[in-house]
C-alpha cells in the first residue's frame, strides 16, 4: 500500500499527539498521581505508535511502543512517575519530534536509533519487575534496526515446505537470538500456508502473528510485517519466534486460526561463525553508543545529525491548514450567493423596464454585501490560533528553569487568539527568543534579592496575547530585575555604539532601544540560553518583516514589558488613496499619523531640506511628487496637503495633490520583472480594474 | 529556448507589426493578446517599461520592444495590442506591437539563422529569419528581449 498520500496527515496529526504528550506530561510532573492524565498520555503515545507502524516508520514505532510500555507500568501502578521518569519521557519527545522534522523533509524518518533512550525507558520497566529476564528489553530494539525489509526479502524461496529454513538474519537479529539462547529460550522458526481459497490472506495472517505474539516475541518475518498487512504475499509466510514455549505449542497455536491449511516448523540452530561475528559487532555497537551518550545524552548530538540533511533538502510536505467543515460551508453558501447576485445583475441590466438603474444599484450594493462576507470567512480559513506555537513554550520554560536553576512560573493567556497562518508559522521563534530573554536575563538569579524586593521566590514570565482592532498584541512580560539603562548606556558606550555626548542627551526609550541593534547584548556571561547578542536584533528584524513592531518597556527592578504588534492579515489593508499628478496611489493607512494642510510658508529649509513645524515637532518633507517621477498637479503657491507617517519614532511628512479617500486594498506583487522600485511595496487593482501602486513609506522616512 | 524547436520541423509564431519591419513571436509562449489598456506608471524604472496592468487580477508589466529596440516611441492605434507571454523566469510580460498580422507556420527549411556581425540595433534581438510566401519575418528571440537591456541597465 502507498502510504505517502497520508503523509501530510501524520504529520499533522503526529504534531499534535506530541504536543498533546508534552501538555499532558507536565500536568504529570505537577500531579503524578493524576491517573486520568497517565490515561491520557497512554492513549496518545499508542495512537502515536500506530500511526508510525503503518507508515511504516519503524524507529517511531519502537520509541513510542517503549513508551507506551512503561505508562502501561506507571498505569497498573508497577512504577510510580518521578522527575527521572518524566526527563526520559521528555528525552524521547524530544527524539520523536526529531523523527518527525526528518520525515518532513525527507520523508523518511532517518537512520538514528535513539538506542540510549530505549535503553532508559526499558531500564525503567526492567526496574519495576525486579530484575526479571532481560531478553524483552533487547527484542523490541532490535526490530527498530531491521535493516531494509530487501535483505529478508531476497531470500531464495524454495527448499520444500520449511521456508523459514531460508531466512536470512541481520547482525542485529543474530545477537538478539544469542541473546535469547543464553537465557535458555528457544528460537522456533515456523512457515505457516493460508488456504488458497482463504479472501482475507491478511486477517488470518494477523491473527497469526497476533496469537504468536502472545507466545513469544517474533524477530523476524518474510515476507516483512508491513507487507503481509498489505496482502503483499502469495500463501505462505515464515517467521521466527524467540519464546519460552514449545514448537508444537507454536506449531498448534498458528493452527488454531481458521482458514490456515498447513504450518510446519522446528526449531531454529545457529552457525558459530554467525554468533561470533555477533560478539565482534554487539562491541562495536557498544562503544558507539557510548560515544553518542558522552554527547550529552545522545539527544543534543543526533539533533545535530538530523538537523544537517534536513537543511540541504527541501520539505517534502506541504503547508497546510486545517479548516473547520463549517467554514468550508460558510464559503460555500457565499458562493453560491454569489452566483444569485451575479444572475440578477444580468437579469436586471437586460430588463426593460424604466427602474433599471434603481435595480441595478440594489443588486450592487448585494453584490457588495456577499463579497465583502467573502472576503471575510476567506480570511477567516486562513487563520489559525496562535495556540499552536506558544503550547511549547510551558516545556520549554521548565527546561530552562532547571538549566539555570532559578524558580519560574509561565502564565499564557489568549492562546485561541487567531492570526494569518504564515504569521503564526513565523512567530515562533521571535516570541521563544523573547521568553528566553526574560527567563535568563529578567529573572534575577539571586534569590534573596528578589525577596528583599518584596516579590515571591518563584519569578512569573507573562505571556499575553489578544486581539486589538486589526492587529494582535502579544505580551510577554515578566517580573524580574528590568533592563538597567545605565548598563545599556555604558555598554554602547564602550562598544563605540555612541559617544558619551550622545548618550548624555538620549531618552532612557532610545537607550533600551539600542538593545536591538545587532550584536549588542548585555549579558556579562555568554551562556546558550541567551546572551550572545543575536537575539533581539533577529527578534525586530523578524516582527518588522511581517510588518509588525516591536516595543520594550522596562522598571529597573520590577520588570519589563515586550510588546509586539502584528496585523490581523498581511494580504489585505486599509489605505489611503491620494492623487499625485493625476496618478493614483495608496499609502498603508497603519503608517499615518494624520493630514495637515501646510502653508507653502511654513515650509522652512534646514540643511537644503525642507522641514515643517508641526505643533513643535520639526518634521522632514517629502514632495511625492518629485520622488516618484510625476508633476504635480497644483500650483506653487497652493497649500500643500501633507500626509504625517510614523515609522518608529521618526516622522515625515508626504506631500500630496489630493485625497481620494479611504479603501480596503488587496496587495499584489509587482512581479519579478520590476524589482528596482524600492519606494513601491507593491500594486493593488482599483474598482475600475485600473492598477494604483502602493507606496512604502517606510522607504521615505 | 527556442532555438531547439528551431530545428525541429514546423513550428508556429505570431505575425506581429512594429515600425516598418515584421517580426514573428513564439506561439508556444505567448500568453494571451489584449487590446491596450490603461497602463500604470511605475516610478524609477528603465524607460522601456512603460508600466503594469491588471489581466484577470494579476499584475502584468508592460515593456515597450520599440523603446527596447532603440525605434521611436510607441503611439497607441486601433491596430496596437499588448502580447502577454509566460517566461519561467519573470512570470506575466506584457509586449506592446503595432499590429497582429497572423499565424504563421514555419517549416526548418523556411528558417535562416542570422548573421550576428551586423551592429544595428534590434539585430540583436532577432535568432533568426523566417520565409513565407514572398516575405521575410524576424523571428523574435524573446530572452534576449528581456535580458539583454537588463544587463546593459546595470
Amino acid at each position: 500500500m502507498d502510504v505517502s498520500q497520508y503523509l501530510d496527515i501524520f504529520i499533522d496529526e503526529t504534531k499534535e499527539h506530541l504536543q498533546n504528550l508534552n501538555t499532558q506530561i507536565l500536568e504529570l510532573e505537577q500531579e503524578p498521581e493524576n491517573m486520568d492524565t497517565v490515561n491520557e498520555i497512554f492513549r496518545a503515545a499508542h495512537s502515536l505508535k500506530g500511526m508510525a507502524g503503518t507508515m511504516g516508520y519503524k524507529r517511531m514505532q519502537t520509541l513510542t511502543h517503549d513508551m507506551e510500555n512503561v505508562f502501561s507500568e506507571v498505569r497498573n501502578g508497577a512504577i510510580k512517575v518521578n522527575s527521572e521518569i518524566i526527563d526520559t519521557i521528555f528525552q524521547c519527545l524530544d527524539a520523536l519530534e526529531e523523527y518527525l522534522d526528518t520525515i518532513q523533509s525527507t520523508a523518511d524518518e532517518g537512520t538514528n536509533d535513539n538506542e540510549s533512550i530505549i535503553k532508559a525507558l526499558n531500564g525503567f520497566l526492567e526496574a519495576s519487575k525486579g530484575g526479571a529476564p532481560a531478553a524483552p528489553a533487547p527484542a523490541p530494539a532490535a526490530k527498530a534496526e531491521e535493516k531494509a525489509p530487501a535483505e529478508e526479502a531476497a531470500a531464495p524461496a524454495d527448499s520444500g515446505k520449511d521456508k523459514w529454513k531460508d531466512l536470512k538474519f541481520a547482525d542485529e537479529q543474530n545477537h538478539v537470538m544469542t541473546e535469547a539462547k543464553k537465557q535458555g529460550k528457544r528460537i522456533v522458526g515456523i512457515t505457516v500456508y493460508v488456504q488458497e481459497s482463504c479472501i482475507l490472506k491478511a486477517a488470518r495472517a494477523f491473527l497469526v502473528y497476533k496469537s504468536l505474539e502472545e507466545l513469544g516475541e517474533i524477530i523476524v518475518s518474510n515476507p516483512p510485517v508491513q507487507d503481509i498487512e498489505d496482502e503483499k504475499f502469495d500463501y505462505d509466510f515464515s517467521m521466527v519466534i524467540i519464546t519460552d514455549s514449545d514448537v508444537d505449542k507454536i506449531i498448534a497455536a498458528a493452527k488454531n486460526v481458521s482458514e490456515i491449511a498447513d504450518v510446519t516448523g522446528g526449531e531454529v540452530t545457529l552457525s558459530e561463525a554467525a554468533i561470533q561475528a555477533m560478539e565482534d559487532k554487539a562491541a562495536d555497537k557498544a562503544a558507539a553508543v557510548k560515544s553518542v551518550e558522552k554527547q550529552q545524552g545522545g539527544v543534543s548530538a543526533a539533533a545535530e545529525n538530523a538537523a544537517k540533511p534536513a537543511e540541504k533538502k527541501k520539505p517534502v510536505v506541504n503547508k497546510t491548514v486545517r479548516v473547520d467543515i463549517e467554514k468550508l460551508d460558510d464559503l460555500m453558501n457565499l458562493v453560491s450567493e454569489l452566483i444569485i447576485a451575479k444572475n440578477s445583475l444580468v437579469s436586471a441590466a437586460t430588463s426593460k423596464t424604466s427602474d433599471k438603474s434603481n435595480n441595478v444599484n440594489e443588486h450592487i450594493e448585494y453584490l457588495e454585501n456577499v463579497t465583502t462576507n467573502l472576503h471575510e470567512s476567506v480570511m477567516k480559513v486562513r487563520m489559525v490560533p496562535i495556540e499552536s506555537v506558544v503550547n511549547k513554550f510551558p516545556r520549554m520554560i521548565r527546561d530552562l528553569q532547571k538549566k539555570l536553576d532559578k524558580k519560574m512560573e509561565l502564565y499564557m493567556s489568549g492562546e485561541e487568539t487567531e492570526l494569518d497562518r504564515t504569521v503564526v508559522d513565523e512567530i515562533g521563534d521571535p516570541l521563544m527568543h523573547l521568553l528566553r530573554n526574560s527567563a535568563d536575563h529578567g529573572i534575577e538569579s539571586d534569590v534573596n534579592l528578589r525577596l528583599q524586593r518584596g516579590k515571591p521566590e518563584a519569578g512569573s514570565i507573562f505571556l499575553d496575547a489578544y486581539q486589538d482592532g486589526n492587529n494582535v498584541v502579544i505580551e510577554v512580560k515578566d517580573d524580574g530585575n528590568g533592563i538597567d539603562v545605565e548598563a545599556v548606556k555604558n555598554k554602547a558606550i564602550e562598544r563605540g555604539t555612541i559617544t558619551e555626548e550622545q548618550a548624555a542627551v538620549m531618552s532612557d526609550k532610545e537607550i533600551i532601544n539600542l538593545l536591538f541593534l545587532p550584536s549588542f547584548s548585555t549579558a556579562k556571561q555568554v551562556s546558550d540560553i541567551s546572551g550572545r547578542g543575536v537575539g533581539l536584533d533577529v527578534v525586530k528584524s523578524k516582527i518588522e518583516s511581517l510588518s509588525g513592531e516591536v516595543e520594550v518597556r522596562s522598571t529597573l527592578g520590577v520588570g519589563s514589558t515586550w510588546t509586539i504588534r502584528l496585523p490581523l492579515t498581511l494580504a489585505i489593508i486599509q489605505s489611503l488613496m491620494v492623487t499625485i499628478g493625476g496618478e493614483k496611489y495608496a499609502i498603508p493607512l497603519g503608517n499615518i499619523q494624520t493630514i495637515e494642510n501646510i502653508g507653502v510658508d511654513e515650509v522652512k529649509t534646514v540643511q537644503q531640506k525642507e522641514v515643517i513645524n508641526l505643533r513643535g515637532t520639526i518634521i522632514p518633507i517629502v514632495r511625492l511628487g518629485e520622488v516618484l517621477g510625476c508633476q504635480s498637479a497644483k500650483e506653487p503657491e497652493e497649500d500643500l496637503l501633507v500626509v504625517i507617517v510614523k515609522k518608529g519614532d521618526k516622522m515625515a511628512g508626504l506631500v500630496i495633490d489630493e485625497l481620494t479617500g479611504q479603501q480596503e486594498i488587496v496587495i499584489k506583487s509587482l512581479g519579478k520583472y520590476i524589482t528596482k522600485s524600492k519606494l513601491i511595496s507593491g500594486a493593488t487593482i482599483l474598482g475600475n480594474g485600473e492598477v494604483a501602486l502602493i507606496v512604502d513609506p517606510n522607504a521615505l522616512i | 529556448m527556442d532555438e531547439v524547436k528551431v530545428n525541429q520541423g514546423p513550428v508556429q509564431y505570431i505575425k506581429v507589426q512594429l515600425d516598418k519591419e515584421l517580426y514573428g513571436v513564439d506561439i508556444d509562449i505567448i500568453d494571451n493578446i489584449v487590446r491596450p489598456q490603461n497602463v500604470t506608471r511605475v516610478p524609477n524604472v528603465p524607460e522601456y517599461i512603460k508600466g503594469v496592468i491588471n489581466i484577470r487580477g494579476e499584475i502584468v508589466p508592460i515593456m515597450s520592444i520599440r523603446l527596447k529596440m532603440d525605434l521611436p516611441e510607441d503611439e497607441i492605434t486601433k491596430n496596437t495590442r499588448f502580447i502577454i507571454i509566460k517566461t519561467e523566469q519573470y512570470g506575466k510580460i506584457g509586449m506592446i506591437v503595432d499590429c497582429v498580422k497572423e499565424v504563421i507556420t514555419l517549416e526548418s527549411s523556411d528558417i535562416e539563422p542570422i548573421n550576428h556581425s551586423s551592429k544595428d540595433a534590434g539585430v540583436q534581438y532577432v535568432t533568426a529569419v523566417g520565409k513565407t510566401g514572398d516575405t521575410l519575418v524576424s523571428l523574435l528571440d524573446i530572452n534576449a528581449v528581456l535580458l539583454d537591456k537588463n544587463a546593459k541597465e546595470e
